[in-house]
């Protein structure tokens, strides 16, 4: 039982991580606050859905498109959608504001269309529905794929923004938009290209939920929402405090639903949230003074 | 001569709307229904989110708390008390969750806001279906929908009247300051914290009466029903449009809005959030100061030129 809750819980969290490092990145380097996010992370998961279900395509396979699509709605979106407002906006703090807001529309118009085409039944696929043996317990062979691709994207994505010459760049507008070009770094291109980077993530989080979880249409707020708890726990642009809060969601939310009830999963989630912004703002890894 | 003129013109207005039940069919008052919550609810949150630049998602998490107040205790208590009782579960919820975030920067209070309504609806549901095992709750109460519009009307009048007491008061003022320089308030000792703690709850209180007077027209309630999100997007839409920071632009948005998105839903049921969003979207790009900010450019373009002149001659 205990056993069999922490893998489930581990596998959960790995999703989580892997979602919340979109976020993370958007809200760290392009500094918006996207609402959208979880729309993206459902559609991802539709069309994992229909790559499998009409053209029989596994869903791995189907993540080479899906996540590239994301980047190219992300990038469009950012292009179209925020930059003028990054151009509008005063300060950081309004264009925060600004953000949540016009993010805020896209999320009803994303929603919208997929309850045209998808209605809005819950949706679920069968794809590698067997037992496998784990530290004793058996877990479904879907779960485990999915632990495995958040590992792989997301600890692929961290070593490519921590180790290369490009995503130092990235993380140094993170770190100051200000000071970012005068050290010859396009502060522009690389918050769209930030964004976009996010829009994938999102995506491809989608693929690898779609893969052992129901969802519909209007469950993307949902995904939004943890996310956002996941980030700022982790601390804001952190990709290692996004992994390890990631987990640690998930952890706590397999929990609660196994050894308490499975109707108080959201609302343990939230008291979390709550406790950590009450104890610490900048997040459970974040440095001070942010 | 122009004020008495201007509060004679808005009663007389007042009195012509508090009438509507004895001259328009069912359909109209259902509509004016709507209306006087909406122009309520957009004002209430103004009230609030307007004057301070928070931006509360959190409208439906009160309005819900309202209207399921009155399902569980319409049938035990007296109808009076049970709206004194559903104002004063508000006003603790909103003095809990000010006290607890209102400190934060922001971004964390629009997050955190966005996610109580969800919080709330989560708890209910869970209260509902584990410990009391329905989910769905009757409302019999003797009221027909004459009765529900003229208490929103009220309340309505309550709200705006309040507004335009609080820019006058010591609390406008204070929230004035605290607007231009955070420290300079602090240091001429004006309490930040419990003033925007103040406003909120009046803000939140309202908006659980709104939930609450509304509740009777739907006879059957469930969480979902009741803590639907469109509610606080609309809401914010509608302040918004008008111009938060003014004492008319709420409801003068929430009129307009509220009759395009009847006429949007009933013409396309389908495509409705689509067309949701692409409005919402349009409005913070167009408008970011409102309408009614709008016509205050427009008002102001014509006699500006002309005054340097004057100072010239």
């Amino acid at each position: 039982m205990l056993m069999s809750t922490l893998v489930a819980g581990l596998v959960l969290g790995g999703t989580y991580a892997l979602v919340a490092m979109g976020l993370t990145i958007q809200y760290g380097i392009a500094r918006t606050m996207n609402l959208a996010y979880g729309e993206v992370t459902i559609a991802g998961a539709f069309a994992a859905y229909l790559i499998y279900n009409v053209l029989g395509v596994s869903p791995i396979l189907g993540l080479t498109i899906i996540a590239p699509i994301g980047f190219a709605f992300g990038w469009i979106v950012y292009g179209l959608l925020l930059r003028p407002l990054v151009a509008r906006s005063k300060n950081t703090a309004a264009l925060e504001i600004n953000s949540i807001l016009a993010t805020f529309g896209l999320l009803f118009v994303v929603q919208g269309v997929m309850l045209v085409i998808f209605g809005g039944n819950y949706t679920s696929y069968n794809f590698m529905n067997y037992g496998v043996d784990v530290l004793g317990t058996r877990v479904a062979a879907n779960r485990l794929l999915a632990l495995f691709l958040a590992v792989t994207v997301g600890g692929g994505l961290y070593l490519v923004l921590t180790r290369t010459r490009w995503g130092t760049a990235l993380r140094a507008v993170a770190v100051n938009p200000a000071a970012a070009p005068l050290v010859g770094i396009d502060a522009n291109r690389a918050a769209r290209f930030a964004f976009a980077l996010g829009g994938g993530l999102a995506a491809s989080g989608g693929v690898a939920i779609s893969m052992y979880q129901t969802f519909t249409a209007s469950s993307g707020v949902e995904f939004t929402m943890k996310a956002l708890i996941v980030v700022i726990m982790g601390g804001v642009g952190n990709l290692a405090g996004a992994i390890l809060a990631g987990l640690l969601l998930g952890l706590a939310e397999t929990f609660v639903a196994t050894y308490i009830s499975p109707g108080l999963t959201i609302a343990s989630v939230y008291l979390i949230f709550l406790a950590v912004l009450l104890w610490r703002p900048q997040g459970l890894f974040g440095k001070v003074s942010r | 001569m122009k004020p008495v003129l201007l509060w004679g013109g808005g009663l007389a207005v007042l009195i012509l709307l508090a009438c509507a039940p004895f001259y328009v069919g069912p359909y109209w008052l259902g509509l004016l229904i709507g209306l006087a919550g909406y122009v309520t609810l957009a004002s209430a949150w103004a009230l609030f989110s307007g004057r301070t630049g928070y931006v509360s998602l959190a409208t439906v998490a009160f309005f819900g708390i309202g209207a399921y107040t009155v399902a569980v205790l319409s049938e035990k208590l007296p109808y009076a008390l049970v709206l004194l009782i559903a104002a004063g579960i508000g006003l603790l919820v909103a003095l809990l969750v000010g006290l607890a975030t209102l400190r934060l920067a922001g971004v964390y209070f629009v997050i955190f806001s966005f996610g109580l309504a969800e919080l709330v609806r989560q708890l209910v549901t869970w209260f509902e279906t584990t410990i009391n095992a329905t989910l769905g709750r009757y409302i019999f109460l003797p009221l027909g929908p004459e009765h529900i519009y003229w208490q929103l009307l009220a309340l309505a009048v309550v709200t705006i009247g309040l507004t335009a007491w609080i820019g006058r008061s010591r609390l406008g003022l204070a929230l004035k300051v605290i607007a231009d320089d955070e420290t300079v308030a602090a240091h001429i000792g004006i309490s930040i914290s419990w003033t925007k703690i103040a406003l909120f709850a009046v803000s939140a209180t309202i908006i659980t009466l709104v939930g609450a007077i509304q509740a009777p027209r739907w006879t059957y309630i469930e969480p979902n029903i009741v803590f639907n999100p469109t509610v606080s997007f609309m809401t914010l839409i509608m302040a918004l449009f008008g111009g938060a920071g003014r004492l008319w632009g709420p409801a003068l948005g929430a009129i307009p809005l509220f009759l395009l998105f009847e006429w949007l839903s009933a013409n396309f049921p389908d495509h409705y959030s689509i067309l949701l969003g692409i409005l919402f979207i349009l409005i913070v790009f167009l408008l970011p100061r409102g309408v009614v900010g709008l016509f205050e450019d427009l008002l102001q373009s014509n006699p500006k030129p002309s005054a340097p002149k004057e100072q010239l001659e």
